[in-house]
Formats: structure tokens, sequence, C-alpha cells
């Protein structure tokens, strides 16, 4: 049995898209139009840094967009993407060729769920950022008061997975975690110098075991799922209260709240079970806020027409299971069951070490899809780790796929990308190589790692 | 008896009958034997009783055999995953299922890992699956600095998984034995030597009986080791010991090199201190676990002779015995002489073996970075861990007398998603379903116009 998956995936991408065309476009995506909304107290100060116009010749062309192109030249100039094309586009006069014969170029990475900087290495005590757990629902806090920018997981990303962006989500202790902060991969002395300009804020939310875990055990609410769901809707009835009023008395939790009402955060929604997700999702329509996509979702493939049918993407692993009762029934089909249905695919890591082989684990579920019939061509399986992700995080006019105009967020690949045999070689985001396998001085050494066993090495 | 009875009662008794080892040849797959060579195509396994036979280029199927036409497939040995908790917990976080640790128990190196291994773990079938055929499968240190007895198992779908009871005991001296020993290293190389002492005294005067030399290599069958702890009843002890007397038999032959000791170390210099416990210990039988700066003291390690399983991808400092972990380690070791596995404990599964030596490979082709060649990397999940666990020449490699544990791959091994089609343990060809698989073929389709996908089975 085989099915027409490019039909079914880019009428699922269409309707993703127009789903992301709702987001705020704010200076900083938080600028509602209808109402006073506090400016972005804490904008992004990131900057491109300088790069040749590029010519990257002769490689095999993955354009994220489910296109591949054999023997493809990629242009970018000036921090963008000027042209992609096969071996008769011209390049124009001032352009540095690089040499991409027997290798492959695909765009930049983007892992939709990380912790890099709010659970940062070294893993000690001091530096668990990542979950305010206290109250079950903590709208109020903004990872990115997190993120420590110095945490040497983003230069290992950037070199060993390609990952030019990335969302960074507060923990799942709480039903309300926080809001996410979306990221380019760039080193920076600060938070603010990272920040993806323009991304829209998300709302990291949580569903089942964790929360009931953590506050049942201190004796709180909830200790039990429908514990969850009736903090939850109790919070929304409260914050649609806030919403509908004038919105002058700051508060912010409220106003984070209220960004989701307005569909200007969007929902990143922590939650293995199907039959979970399916409650979740009526609870969004009552309360009239959108789930842009559930992660871990180790059971979305028991749900892949209902997950089409709303528009959710699915962000998962590639067979990560059996660790806790709510993973019990993770399978290695679960990507190749979405993509089936023509439901969003989004492979992410949640894990320092995972965060370096997203393609891996891309190639991973495709190979589980084969085995049982399900033919996902290498273009759109590139698609789960670029493109799907960044239109979940609501760039995607900006990234995720190589189109002219686009940011050059750019890897080249010393080989097949879905391959284990094959890394990064070279990587540029907005148009700057930021890493070069091939130079030892490019390669970002974090202010942690300087004058340790280990300073500069190949990691 | 009607025929339809007749059928139902034949079928029952071929499950109930253990299968029986096959003789059997594969053809034409392309052959990894698992000894650090690359792999060669067309080449030909003669499998009898239960044992290879043959491997290789220009091997004859004897007369009369079944051979099966591998063209297009990989035969391999199984792999082999040291260490790892098989078989000791259902599902992690469920306390109830979970008996990995044991933090409250007044037990710690003698507790067993043999008689709680349950064949029928979910775990278990996952993994046999995915092509792993042997592991050392152990208990780990929670309330105690020793983790207890790790035992090697099969992975066979039959009531008997442990080949070796009692066959290494764990220990962990880095930051985290550190903790649990009191708050620092310090207490726990305290804790260690006095613990070591103890089992000596109590060794000597119980006069539990040992072999008078080492004998790592498993025997199958005909060399159970003696369990310590249920001898030397009637031995006095001083009033101020700090093990149980279970305990303290338990490490009595680990003092004595009867027992290899298994020891979790990271930093550098707590690796250095690991090596040099052999001047005081003179028959510690050592094997470093984790070792992430195991390339800046490789030389040291090498010249101890002292096997390591090694965390095959960690290149993050995360923590602080970590600084220096790099991708690179196990290249690093290996060109220096040093016996590396790739630990099955340092990824999200042990299936997860294969790829991480893929990665090995990969490593090569970076500029500046060590890896290892392809025949390395696989040697570093089947024949190497099989000969640190003791299985040396019966697993983990395709040669005359090893164990009949093969897998017939749809790809190569090492590349990402290729998945066994054939399992075979001891000779007999195993079943490949689990929970997973199940699930699997339940949602092919989400079709439920006529029955809820419950009747669906």
């Amino acid at each position: 049995m085989k099915f027409d998956l490019r039909t079914a995936a880019a009428l699922a991408g269409a309707a993703l898209l127009s789903a992301c065309a709702t987001t705020g476009e704010g200076s900083d995506g938080t600028n509602g139009a209808a109402y006073d909304y506090p400016d972005n107290p804490f904008p992004s100060t990131y900057q491109r840094y300088p790069g040749a116009p590029t010519a990257l010749v002769g490689a095999t062309v993955y354009d994220g967009a489910g296109r591949r192109i054999d023997n493809g030249t990629v242009l970018f100039a000036d921090g963008k993407v000027t042209g992609v094309g096969g071996a008769d586009l011209a390049i124009p006069a001032g352009y540095t060729r690089v040499d991409g014969t027997g290798k492959f170029v695909t765009p930049g990475v983007i892992d939709i769920h990380s912790h890099l900087g709010d659970y940062p290495t070294p893993a000690v005590d001091a530096h668990e950022d990542g979950n305010e757990a206290t109250n079950p629902t903590t709208p109020e806090v903004w990872a990115e008061h997190s993120v420590w920018p110095q945490d040497p997981g983003f230069t290992r990303a950037l070199a060993n997975g390609g990952v030019t962006a990335l969302q960074i989500l507060p923990g799942s202790a709480n039903l309300m975690g926080g809001r996410s902060a979306t990221l380019k991969n760039v080193p920076s002395r600060t938070v603010q110098g990272m920040k993806f300009p323009g991304a829209p804020y998300g709302f990291k939310m949580a569903c089942g075991e964790n929360p009931k875990r953590v506050y049942g055990g201190k004796g709180r609410m909830p200790s039990t799922r429908m514990g969850n769901f009736a903090v939850n809707r109790q919070t929304w009835m409260d914050a649609r209260k806030y919403a509908d009023g004038d919105r002058k008395e700051r508060s912010l939790a409220k106003e984070t709240l209220a960004g989701v009402l307005d569909g200007d955060i969007l929902v990143h929604n922590h939650c293995y079970r199907a039959d979970e997700m399916a409650l979740v999702l009526d609870m969004a329509k009552e309360m009239g806020y959108k789930v842009t996509a559930f992660h871990h979702a180790v059971e979305a493939y028991k749900i892949g027409d209902l997950l089409r049918a709303n528009n959710v993407c699915s962000a998962i692993w590639a067979d990560w299971y059996g660790f806790k009762m709510e993973a019990y029934d993770g399978i290695q089909e679960n990507a190749a069951y979405l993509q089936r249905e023509g439901a969003c695919v989004v492979i992410h890591s949640d894990d320092a070490n995972g965060i370096q082989r997203l393609n891996q684990e891309a190639a991973k579920a495709q190979a589980a899809g084969r085995r049982v019939g399900i033919d996902i061509p290498d273009a759109e399986v590139i698609g789960w780790i670029t493109l799907n992700a960044a239109k979940a995080m609501g760039i995607a006019d900006q990234t995720g796929s190589l189109e002219s105009g686009k940011m050059a967020d750019v890897v080249l690949w010393n080989g097949d990308p879905l391959s284990v045999y094959s890394r990064p070689e070279k990587v540029w985001i907005d148009g700057a190589l930021m890493f070069d396998a091939t130079n030892p001085k490019l390669r970002p050494v974090s202010d942690f790692e300087l004058g340790q066993p280990g300073e500069g090495d190949v990691k | 008896m009607s025929r339809l009875a007749y059928t139902l009662a034949a079928s029952l008794l071929a499950l109930a009958a253990p299968a029986a080892a096959q003789d059997f040849a594969i053809t034409g797959a392309t052959l990894a034997t698992g000894d650090g060579s690359d792999p060669v195509p067309n080449a030909t396994v003669v499998v009898r009783g239960g044992r290879v036979v043959a491997a290789g280029l220009g091997v004859a199927v004897p007369a009369g055999m079944q051979a099966v036409d591998g063209a297009g497939r990989w035969v391999t040995p199984g792999l082999v995953a040291a260490v790892t908790t098989l078989g000791l917990a259902d599902v992690s976080a469920v306390s109830e299922s979970n008996d990995i640790s044991a933090g409250s128990s007044p037990f710690s190196a003698a507790l067993d890992a043999a008689p709680v291994i349950n064949p029928a773990s979910q775990h278990i079938l996952v993994h046999r699956a995915a092509g792993i055929t042997r592991a050392a499968t152990r208990t780990t240190p929670s309330g105690s600095i020793f983790g207890g007895q790790g035992a090697i198992i099969d992975l066979g779908a039959d009531p008997n998984p442990v080949m070796r009871a009692r066959a290494f005991q764990t220990v962990t001296l880095g930051e985290a034995g550190g903790r649990i020993a009191g708050g620092s290293r310090a207490s726990a190389h305290a804790l260690f030597r006095n613990a070591l002492r103890e089992a000596t005294r109590l060794g000597e005067s119980a006069r539990i009986p040992g072999r008078s030399s080492q004998s790592r290599d498993v025997d199958l069958g005909d060399d159970v080791p003696v369990d310590s702890r249920l001898l030397g009843e009637d031995s006095e002890r001083p009033g101020d010991v700090l093990l149980t007397r279970f305990d303290a038999a338990a490490l009595v032959p680990v003092v004595r090199g009867e027992q290899p000791l298994y020891v979790t170390v990271e930093r550098a210099s707590d690796i250095r201190s690991t090596l040099a416990l052999k001047r005081e210990f003179p028959r510690l039988d050592l094997v470093l676990v984790g070792a992430s700066e195991g390339w800046m003291v490789a030389r040291d390690i090498a010249a101890a002779g002292v096997p390591v399983i090694a965390d095959g991808l960690d290149d993050l400092p995360q923590s602080f015995e970590e600084l220096a972990s790099t991708q690179s380690n196990i290249g690093r070791m290996v060109a220096a002489g040093v016996k590396v596995a790739i630990n099955a404990s340092a990824m999200e599964n042990p299936r997860n073996l294969n790829q991480y030596a893929g990665n090995l490979v990969a490593l090569s082709r970076v500029p500046g970075a060590s890896g290892l060649s392809w025949g390395q990397a696989f040697a570093a999940i089947s024949s190497v861990p099989a000969e640190i666990i003791g299985l040396r020449g019966r697993a983990g490699v395709l040669a005359p007398g090893a164990q009949g544990d093969l897998v017939v791959w749809d790809g190569d091994p090492l590349e990402l998603g290729s998945m066994p089609v054939q399992v075979f343990i001891d000779g007999v060809e195993q079943p490949l379903d689990n929970h997973q698989s199940r699930l699997r073929d339940r949602y092919r389709d989400l079709d439920e116009s006529d029955r809820p996908k419950a009747f669906d089975w």
C-alpha cells in the first residue's frame, strides 16, 4: 500500500502556512493591533555578521520545501538567498564559488524543542533554570530570562547538527510553563544578541504525567489528569475576562495569555497520549485559542486524521519509547503514519545530544516508514527538520527553506545528510560562515570552555 | 480427535516445546564477521548444531543443508550490548516496574541481577528485534557506591536469559560515587578500600574457595561462579565492620580478581586513580565504564591493559568530570591501543548502538577528528564488548565455534534505519514481534468504519 505523500504533505503545508499567516507581524512579533499590547521590553539586538557573496555549486540540494536539485546551485549575498537552481543558474560576478561536488546542501536545521541555555551544560543545580516548578501555571515567566548564552551546547548543535535556529522552551513541570524564546544559533554575549528578529513568541503547555506528578506530590492541585484540565480551563476563563476588558492593568501572566487568545503567541503543547491531545483540541476550541504543535506526541500516529483536520503539527522523536507510562506506545512509524494522513511532522530533540543528530533521527523515522510501504522522498524528510519546524515556529517567511529573499541559513554537508556517515562541513547563518570543519579557528568556543581541557577541540 | 482439534493440539505442542537449533547456511550476503575486518560481499555462513561452522568467502554449503539466499542482505554476528539494564524494568519511570536500583536496600554489592531478569520484558523483545543478541545487564549504584553483581544474558525467546550469573561487580567512583559515599570522592575511595579489605579478611577467615588465577572467559555451562555470599557463615568478623556479611562475601571474588570490577569514572584524574588501585589490590580485574576523558590518559589505560566501555558520542561538559569530552574519544583511545566497546547505557536505548558506531565511522571523514574504520566500529558493538564481558570467540564474531548468533539485515547495519529481517540466537530463529510491532500493524490505517481499533489484532 502506498500513498501519494507529496500531494498530502503539500495540502497540509498550505493549510499550515495560512494558519501561520494569522500570527502577529510586529517588530518582535508581539504587537497586536487590537489593543495596546506592551512592546517587547527585551528586543533582539542580533545583526547578521559579514559574509562573502557565495555560490555553492555542484552539490545535491534539498531546498527544505520538498524539492531536490541534482548538481544544484545555491547563491547568497548580503545575508539573503539570491538564487536556487540547477547547474545552468548564472553566477553573478563577485561570488565566491564553493565546490559542492559529491556533497549536499540543505537549509539550516531548526530545532523546535530545545532547552539549551535554560538547562545548559554543565548540568549542575545552579544551572537548572528551565522549570519554575512552584505553581502549576506560570504564564508570567519567559524562557529568555533563563537562557545562558555561554551554554557550550549551542556550539555542538551548530557544528555537528547544522542547527541555525531553535526554540528554547520552558520545561514541562507546569501546565503552563511560560513563553519560549526563538533564537538564531549565533554565539553572543547576551540572549538579546541571539533572539530571532521578528519571531513570534511561543507558549509552553504540558499535559499528562508531569504536572500532576509535580503538584500532586506537593499535595496541590492538579494531582490528576482531570485536575490538569480544570486548572487549565479556569485559567483560560480568567484570561478571557482580562482579554475582553480594557487590559489597562499590567499583568505578566494575563498579557501572555491574552497574546495566545489573540493568536499572536503560538501554543507548543507537550503531550504524549492521543486521547489527551484530542481533549486539548476541544479545550482550545472552547477557550478560543489554537494549538500550533503537540510536542513529543508519541501517540500522534493514532490520531493523524484529527491532527490534520486541526492543522496541528506533531514535533516528535524518531524512536524514544517506554521511559515513562505515557510513552509506552511509542513506535518508530509515528512520523510516517502522520505523513500518510497528511498531518504535519516535525522532528525535534528536547536533548542537548539529540539536537546534534536531528538529520539522523529524521532518517530513522523515514526508514521505519519505508519498511511498512510508506516511501517518503528524502527532500520531504529534510522538511521535517527545516521548513515544517519554521512554520510551526512562525518564522517560515524568513527561514526554513532555500528560496530567494529568505535568510541565507545554509548547511553544506560532506555527504547525504540522511546517512549516518555525513556531517556538516560548513554552516552559514544569514550568509556568515559560522562553522567550517576544514578550519579549526572557525569553530565557536564558549567562555566556559576557555582554559579548560578540550578548549577548541573537535567535539 | 477431530482434524481441527488435532491441528490445534499439534500447534500448542509446537509452542510449548523449546525451539530447536536449525542447521542452515546463508549464501550470497555481505558478511561482517565482527572481528574488526571490513565487510565482504557474496559470502557464506554455515551454522550447525547451534554453532557457527564456517563464515567467509568460498565456503561450501554442506550437502543437504538448507541454504537461504542472502542476496541484497547483510549478515553479521548478533550485537553485544554492554552495559545495560535490559530485563530489569518495564517502564523506568514507573517505580513499581523498575528493579534497576535500590537506594533503600540494606544491601549493595550483594545485589544479584540474575534472579530478577525478565526475559519477557518488552525491552528485551524490542532489542532482540533490533539485532542485539547478548548483553551485560546490571543493577546500578544508588544507596552505595557498589551497584551489585551483573549478569550476562542472551535475548532469546526462551525462559532462560541468564548465561552467567554474578559475572561482574559494579562500582562508581567519580562525582556520583562521591555523593553516594557521603559527599566526596575521598569518602568514596575510603569506602572502596575499606570494603575490599573487609572482603579480603572475610574471604580468608571463612575460607571462601576461589580459583588460583583469573578466569575471565566464560566456559558456558560448566564454570558457574561460586556464589561467595552463601559461604563462610561461621567466620568471625571484627566489631567495626561497615559492610554486611552478605556484601563483604560478594566482594571476595572481586578482590581476588575472579570477578571483573566495572568502575564508572569519567574524569582523567579519576581514571588515573582507578588504574592506581591495582597497586594496592593487584588482582583486581578492572573495566572502565564511561571514561569521557579517557583520551587524555589513553596511554596509561593501554599500558594497564584495562578495557573500556566508553560513552560513544558524549561531547558536552555535562559535568565537571567531563569537561574534555569529545566524540573523538573512542577513536583516540583505540589509536593508542586501548580495547574499547561502545557503552550501550550512554544512549537513549541500547538499540542505538549501531547508529553510534556509524557516527564513529563518520568522524573518520571529519578533518582533525578521530574515528574508526567500519570494521573497527562494528567490532566496538560486537566482538569487543563480547571479549570484555567474557564471551571471547563465543559471541560478537562469526567464526568457527562461535554461538550461532546471526542477524540478517536489510542493509548496512551501521546505516540509519537498517533493521534485522532475521535474528538467530544459538542457531534458533527468533520471533521479532513485540508491543511496538503490534501497534505498528494495528495503526497501518485509521479505518474504524466497521469496528473500533480494539478488534484489530
